[in-house]
């Protein structure tokens, strides 16, 4: 790889089943490698488990997105976080990020989200009956995929759901990379205002929800900020969205592509919650998220990356590091790997976690359970897959039964 | 083996709940890791230790 032409992020994500050959030489070569970035500049490319894992705990490296050479994969970076005053905590480093981590982590436990399964359940059975009543073919991603993410986090934040059109297609708008620069901001500050109204209104009449819990909480400790809250907001309605969605549309096809390996949680509904890991190893739909600046010059992994440079993790790569998951191309539902990275790792791991995993497992037990003879419409290679977004997953699922 | 936990480093992603919730529980107030039993034996052991390996924020170590 000395053609400067072929170290060029992003990488189009064409095929759901392979990863794109640059990550598989990247890794190959070294742990952290030079490449060209959006608007003319250079990053390195952590592509390996054992580093990705080390640059993700180390507090050297900052999260911060309006650094310099905070490396974002889709030109304008930083112009479309049109309020520093808005920053979500997925862009701040210690101590200030751990503060406000820790001011919603009640709302994200183990036991709270296991409290929302009944609920959860009720919502995609709901969803099911819906698409069974329905014509055929019908598109999963419309009756399922989105639909099941999208109801949780909104009865979750305490946003209205009849508003989804308005905040689906502007997320859609922020995560593509096709989208002009002019567009994404004003997506952005569209979002922002719609947000900000909504704040407003639960400040005046604080509703049972996490947001109207926070504001309550906030002002009891005297440290409510009304910009801090719509960052909030933003923030968990957006990951909240695309990130399960499309991990519900590739689930499934991985899931319908590989009868032999459903058969084993179809058998056994014990065994969802490991399959729902390998799931996530597999498709690794996140790659940007996980990008940082070095902040002072730190060694790792043979090299010296300097103050101020930055570092993309590429979680789907370490995600399928061979000297960590054995044959990492296999879809195996039995592999018990939990140190995938899919979720990213070290104090900004993914505050959903848990709740994105209680989705996907009732979602493919209820589908699989409910609809055993679902089908595919088209090959694999005829599925619209989004090439050209920064959180990849299927633009459509034409399923029939 | 004696678990120990630093609650200032733990980041509250329950990986470790998840392992294990004879071991592990999370605060209510502000997600981070209890200790339920923090000398585990038998069949738990290996549980504290994958539990080790997998929080993202090295808040879990052994004594052993
Ligand atoms: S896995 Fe680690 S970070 Fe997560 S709750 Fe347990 S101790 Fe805290």
């Amino acid at each position: 790889m000395t053609a400067t032409e072929e170290l060029r992020m992003p990488v189009a994500r064409t095929c759901p089943f392979s990863q794109p050959e640059q990550y598989v030489r990247m890794r190959e070569a070294s742990a952290l490698t030079r490449v060209q970035i959006p608007g003319g500049k250079e990053a390195w490319v952590a592509s390996r488990h054992e580093e990705a894992r080390q640059i993700l705990g180390d507090r050297r490296f900052s999260s911060d997105r309006f650094l310099p050479n905070f490396p974002f994969l889709a030109e304008g970076g930083a112009a479309i976080l049109t309020n520093a005053k808005q920053k979500a905590m997925i862009g701040m480093d210690a101590p200030e990020h751990g503060e406000a981590r820790r001011e919603v982590l009640g709302e994200f436990t183990v036991k709270r989200v296991e409290a929302m399964r009944p609920r959860i359940q009720e919502i995609v059975d709901g969803l099911i009956d819906e698409l069974l009543a329905g014509p055929k073919p019908a598109d999963l991603v419309e009756k399922l995929s989105l639909p099941v993410p999208s109801l949780v986090i909104c009865e979750l934040l305490g946003v209205p759901y009849a508003d989804h059109d308005y905040f689906q297609q502007r997320t859609m708008a922020l995560i593509r990379r096709s989208t002009t620069v002019e567009d994404r901001k004003k997506a952005s500050e569209e979002l922002r205002e719609y947000l900000s109204g909504l704040v407003s209104a639960k400040e005046k009449d604080p509703t049972d929800d996490l947001l109207g819990r926070q504001i309550v909480k906030r002002r009891d400790q005297g440290n409510y900020d009304h910009d801090a809250m719509i960052g909030l907001a933003f923030l968990l309605l957006v990951a909240g969205h695309e990130t399960t969605a499309n991990m519900i549309s590739l689930g499934t096809i991985g899931l319908l592509e590989n009868p032999g390996q459903r058969a084993t949680i179809e058998a056994d509904p014990g065994k969802t919650l490991l399959a729902v890991e390998e799931l996530l190893r597999y498709f690794t739909i996140v790659e940007g998220a996980t990008a940082r600046v070095a902040t002072e010059d730190v060694e790792i992994g043979g090299v010296t990356i300097k103050a101020g440079e930055g570092v993309l993790v590429l979680g789907y790569a370490a995600n399928w590091d061979p000297d960590v998951f054995e044959s990492p191309e296999k879809l195996d539902l039995e592999r018990g790997a939990r140190h995938h990275v899919a979720f990213g790792f070290g104090p900004h791991q993914c505050l959903g976690q848990n709740l994105a995993r209680m989705e996907l497992q009732i979602v493919f037990d209820t589908l699989f359970r409910r609809v055993p003879t679902l089908k595919s419409v088209l090959p694999v290679d005829e599925i619209p897959v989004k090439e050209d977004a920064t959180i990849f997953g299927l633009y459509q699922l034409p399923v029939t039964w | 083996m004696k678990i120990i936990a630093d609650t200032g480093k733990c980041v509250g992603a329950g990986q470790c709940v998840l392992t294990e919730p004879a071991l592990f529980d999370q605060s209510e107030e502000d997600g981070t890791v209890i200790v339920l039993n923090d000398t585990p034996d038998g069949e738990l052991v290996e549980k504290a230790r994958e539990a080790v390996n997998i929080c993202p924020s090295q808040a879990l170590s052994l004594e052993e």
